[in-house]
């Protein structure tokens, strides 16, 4: 079994299949990666590097936005990725300062006109 | 006809059929739900009541659900024959939800507390008929029926990063196996659809069902923005978190995985509403389990494949709940609660197809009468969704 899974090809993130130790590597892809910091059995590590405004890529398709650069072997979680969606935080405060509400990763195709 | 693709139901006169075959006793409001539990009881396990908190103090669009929900109910394949339990002066219209399961050929009486006189009279009439109800409905024998007639609801709770990798793919198989036999699929909780809508879109077998999805989504979506809150709180939930999960959409990518790789976006229906065809139909339900399985067993699902990476006991007063987890600690921890285990898929000790042919032949023999462990243990949870406050 191995220790992390990558389920698309566009992933930039995996999965730890089991607890990751600071300092071990993990071959995934036929890429190592140095693992930085303890990553819980479930959580993500990143495969490379994320910068801030990027999109977070697992099953293939974006799960948010990397809030901060994010280097590869950390762990990726709410701490440094925002999701886009539902996000009526981001509109009260936007509403609230009147400063445009930030970007988020990709939305839904829009609706067509009927 | 024994081939893996029949089991043995209850060919109902409405041409429906059923996997189970109960009394279903009805309060028409939350001031008869005690009556009601209590004749249920008298004749359990074919005994089935539905407690809900509802049927007075509604008004326009709750009061239509309350109603269309029990009426759904009372004319559900599942259901055998029908008791009524009325206050008498409420708003749900008990002749109306009795006519409703006449209608669907099934043998109805209503009990009115106040016209009976007092919970004694009531009780005690109510337990006389069910088990008159009881023993006609005992000697009804199941037949061969073709899987193409289930609508299998789909569904998941207490999701952790397990879900999405094995127990949702495992019951996507499953959907699409059922599918190519003729059958029907429906999943629910519109905001567990919120980051993975343009992978159901792109399947979508109409332009009308893809635009009827985004929209029911952007609607969903609109609600919670307009809370002015993050949607995290709630979705993903603390323990989803906890499991790994970090935002709605790594957990929606996850959960429509259960809906099939290669199913077809056929309808999407409103709560409780009748599914009416073949292939994968969306339900516009929230994304409280139990609130969704109560609409999507409503919309005529006869079952619920139900994945639980933490474990939860959900279960439905009338259709079985078969849940399957991929996480080996919780089917440990919590046995009870599982029936299928197909953690095996993580550590890669089963294939996916492996763990969906086990799946689908528990998911017939389930629908053939074994219990389910959510039947076992009395989980017959039941709640209609609300959007308004009681008046």
């Amino acid at each position: 079994m191995n220790a992390a899974l990558v389920i698309s090809e566009r992933d930039n993130v995996a999965t730890a299949l089991e607890p990751l130790d600071k300092g071990r590597t993990i071959t995934v892809r036929d890429q190592t990666v140095l693992v930085a910091e303890p990553i819980a059995r479930g959580h993500k590590v990143a495969l490379q590097t994320i910068r801030a405004g990027d999109a977070v890529i697992k099953y293939g398709s974006p799960i948010g936005t990397a809030s901060c650069d994010i280097a590869p072997g950390t762990h990726v979680h709410t701490h440094n990725v925002a999701s886009a969606r539902g996000r009526g935080d981001l509109a009260a405060s936007a509403a609230a300062s009147d400063v445009a509400r930030p970007a988020g990763g990709p939305r839904p195709t829009a609706e067509p006109a009927e | 006809m024994t081939s893996p693709s029949a089991f043995l139901g209850y060919a109902r006169p409405d041409g429906r059929v059923g996997v189970r075959n109960h009394v279903l006793v009805v309060p028409t409001v939350i001031c008869s739900a005690v009556v009601a539990d209590r004749i249920a009881a008298s004749i359990a396990p074919i005994g089935a009541s539905l407690p809900h908190l509802a049927g007075c103090g509604q008004l326009g669009p709750d009061l239509t659900v309350t109603h269309e929900t029990l009426a759904a109910y009372c004319q559900h394949p599942n259901v055998g024959a029908v008791i009524v339990v009325a206050l008498g002066c409420e708003q749900v219209v008990a002749q109306q939800l009795s006519d409703a399961a006449r209608r669907a050929g099934k043998p109805a009486a209503i009990i009115a507390i106040q016209s009976e006189g007092g919970t004694l009279r009531a009780t005690a009439r109510g337990i006389e008929i069910a088990r008159q109800m009881a023993e006609t409905l005992s000697s009804v024998e199941r037949v061969w029926c073709r899987a193409s007639s289930l609508i299998l609801s789909v569904k998941c709770g207490g999701s952790d990063y397990t879900s999405g990798l094995a127990s949702n793919p495992v019951v996507g198989r499953v959907a699409d196996r059922l599918v190519d036999m003729g059958g029907a699929v429906v999943l629910g909780e519109i905001a567990e659809i919120m980051g993975a809508e343009h992978l159901l879109a792109d399947r979508a077998a109409s332009h009308e069902a893809a635009t009827r999805l985004l929209r029911v989504v952007n609607r969903v979506e609109a609600e919670a923005i307009a809370l002015g809150l993050d949607i995290r709180g709630t979705q993903p939930s603390p323990g989803n978190m906890r499991g790994g999960l970090t935002t709605i959409e790594e957990k929606s990518l996850g959960a429509t995985h259960k809906a099939g790789e290669r199913t077809r976006l056929e309808d999407v229906v409103a709560y409780s509403a009748p599914i009416t065809s073949k292939g994968l139909t969306v339900m516009d339900t929230p994304g409280l389990d139990v609130e969704s399985v109560t609409g999507m067993v409503g919309g005529g699902a006869q079952i619920c494949v139900f994945t639980t990476g933490l474990g939860t006991p959900t279960g439905n007063p009338i259709a079985p709940v078969v849940k399957v987890t991929g996480n080996t600690r919780t089917a440990q921890g919590m046995a009870d609660n599982i029936d299928v285990d197909v953690s095996g898929v993580m550590s890669e000790t089963e294939s996916l197809g492996a763990a969906a042919d086990r799946l689908l032949t528990e998911v017939l023999a389930v629908c053939s009468g074994r219990p389910t462990a959510a039947e076992r243990l009395g989980h017959r949870e039941f709640a209609i969704h609300r959007r308004n406050p009681t008046i």
